[in-house]
């Protein structure tokens, strides 16, 4: 039994958490509370943060707020369009994380961070108390400048399936419905948005559908972006050889409107009538981040400390993955999967009274499939540079040569650690 | 007798997921920070699940000697030759030291 207190809770971080710490335990005498970390979003970043901050320090109590009971993989869930997967093989219970490291999994919904009194507000539970917060809300989804579908009643039928889940699966059925001959067609965002080669990954991945199902079928690319964001030869090549005649990339083409009945795409040169329209609209952090004031970048992203990941408006809240400005490291689930690695070290250390560690390095492999047995990667590593506090690409980034279903096990194989190092 | 019979499978059981337990912590160390990168691909502690080599409990010299190689490009890989490059000598030195440690 212990009855003083560690260093360790000694050194919980900050006034209010030392007045925790000396609260009188029901015996009258000081007894120390251990510290607590609250996790928002369970995504490859926050459940990786989570894992970790148990695997490191289990005398800190860690708490997830995820409105899921299941993890869904948005990498792979392309496979979903082309058949090749279903989803429930991109599926992982929390329960099996929460168990083996004792991680507390709560179900439900941030709607508020009081950072003066250090709780998080939940939808339908009571708040819960943190002295140090993980922010992990992954991208919401910005209509505000489509005025035919800003109301939510309009998207029924234009899906943007950028979240793996239901709407992935109802965007395969459209694809099934399309007739031969019908048109596809996919808007893409400017960057920065979630996943920069997977809209081009979907255009190969439906285009390899159509090959097989329905050779008459075409595939129009809007993309607001001046040219193929990433992989550009890699996915050209492909369309270009394996999907002759499928492909229309039309670049500089930014949404402007939808009309949701007749599914036609406008934009600044282009009035696109389509068989199944997938607008991927502009995305922007979670809106919990917005609510914590994280946001400090464009309106939408959150600027963090690449040492610690905490905020650099807002002491005491860490912000990982898509919802921050990482670049150059892409907004992918790789990255998240790295930086809940970072920010949990930092978080631990933070609340021995230790410093984090100063040069953090962390690698990032984005795998694309052209086919459903071809894949293609880029890879690099990132590294703080304290003399910019900014991240730099370290020596060696570049994407494959070719197309190969080596690769293609490479990336299933990567699937399958990625989901065991942040899930399992 | 019944009862040792069952002990002698029980008790191995037992130490087995008593290892198991603290294999799921380990010290936050500059080197275990470092090498939980690679665990995106090589899972956890190196102990790969599916394709990637299984590089918990590699020896400390194949280590250094393949990370080496994948530099200079005398091995020849998908990705590790990207991924080599970005790392220096003392980062090396501290994942050789963290995979060598690991069970397998």
């Amino acid at each position: 039994m212990s009855t003083g207190f560690s260093r360790r809770d000694f050194l919980l971080s900050g006034a209010g958490a030392s007045l925790y710490a000396f609260a009188p335990s029901i015996f009258g005498a000081p007894k120390a509370r251990k510290a607590r970390v609250v996790v928002l979003g369970a995504g490859f970043g926050g459940a990786t943060a989570a894992k970790y901050i148990k695997r490191w320090a289990p005398e800190i109590e860690v708490t997830v707020i995820e409105r899921n009971a299941s993890f869904i993989s948005c990498p792979q869930s392309n496979l979903i369009l082309s058949g090749a997967r279903t989803l429930e093989q991109l599926t992982t219970r929390y329960d099996t994380l929460g168990k083996a490291y004792g991680i507390h999994f709560i179900r439900d919904e941030a709607v508020a961070v009081d950072h003066d009194r250090k709780v998080v507000r939940l939808k339908r539970g009571k708040a819960v108390p943190y002295d140090r917060l993980i922010l992990s809300p992954g991208i919401d989804l910005d209509y505000s400048a489509l005025p035919g579908i800003a109301d939510e009643s309009k998207r029924q039928h234009v899906l943007h399936a950028w979240k793996a889940g239901p709407q992935t699966v109802a965007l395969r059925k459209q694809l099934e419905g399309i007739p031969d001959g019908g048109v596809y067609a996919l808007t893409i965002p400017k960057a920065p948005y979630r996943c920069p080669p997977g809209p081009y990954e979907r255009v190969s991945l439906v285009a390899s559908y159509f090959r097989e199902a329905k050779p008459k079928s075409k595939i129009i690319v809007l993309d607001a972006n001046p040219d193929i964001v990433s992989k550009k030869g890699l996915f050209t090549a492909a369309w270009n050889e394996l999907y002759p005649g499928i492909v229309d990339y039309r670049p500089n083409n930014a949404l402007q409107d939808v009309d949701p009945a007749t599914l036609t795409a406008k934009t600044d040169f282009d009035t696109v009538k389509a068989d199944v329209l997938n607008v991927v609209p502009p995305n922007k952090a979670g809106a919990i981040a917005f609510q914590a004031g994280v946001i400090n970048a464009d309106e939408r992203w959150s600027k963090v400390d690449f040492v610690s990941y905490e905020s650099t408006s807002v002491p005491g809240i860490h912000v990982i993955g898509d919802a921050t400005v990482s670049s150059p490291a892409p907004k992918s689930g790789h990255v998240a999967n790295q930086q809940g690695k970072i920010a949990a070290a930092a978080v631990v250390s933070l609340l021995r009274g230790e410093q984090p560690y100063a040069s953090p390095v962390f690698s990032n492999t984005c795998y694309s499939w052209v086919s459903n047995t071809e894949a293609v990667h880029v890879a690099a590593v990132y590294r703080y540079d304290a003399t910019k506090q900014a991240l730099a690409v370290a020596e060696g980034t570049g994407v494959s040569e070719k197309r190969t279903t080596a690769e293609a096990e490479f990336a299933r194989a990567w699937a399958s650690n990625v989901w065991s190092d942040a899930l399992l | 007798m019944k009862t040792n019979k069952r002990l002698r499978t029980a008790l191995p059981l037992a130490i087995a997921l008593m290892a198991e337990g603290a294999l799921a912590q380990e010290t936050l160390t500059p080197g275990s920070l470092v090498a939980a990168s690679c665990a995106a691909c090589h899972n956890t502690q190196g102990r790969s699940v599916e394709g990637t080599p299984v590089i918990a409990g590699i020896a400390r010299e194949q280590f250094i000697n393949s990370f080496k190689e994948f530099q200079s490009g005398a091995r020849k890989a998908t990705v590790m030759h990207r991924h080599a490059k970005g790392y220096n000598d003392q980062e090396i030195e501290l994942l050789a030291d963290y995979f060598s440690a690991q069970k397998r």
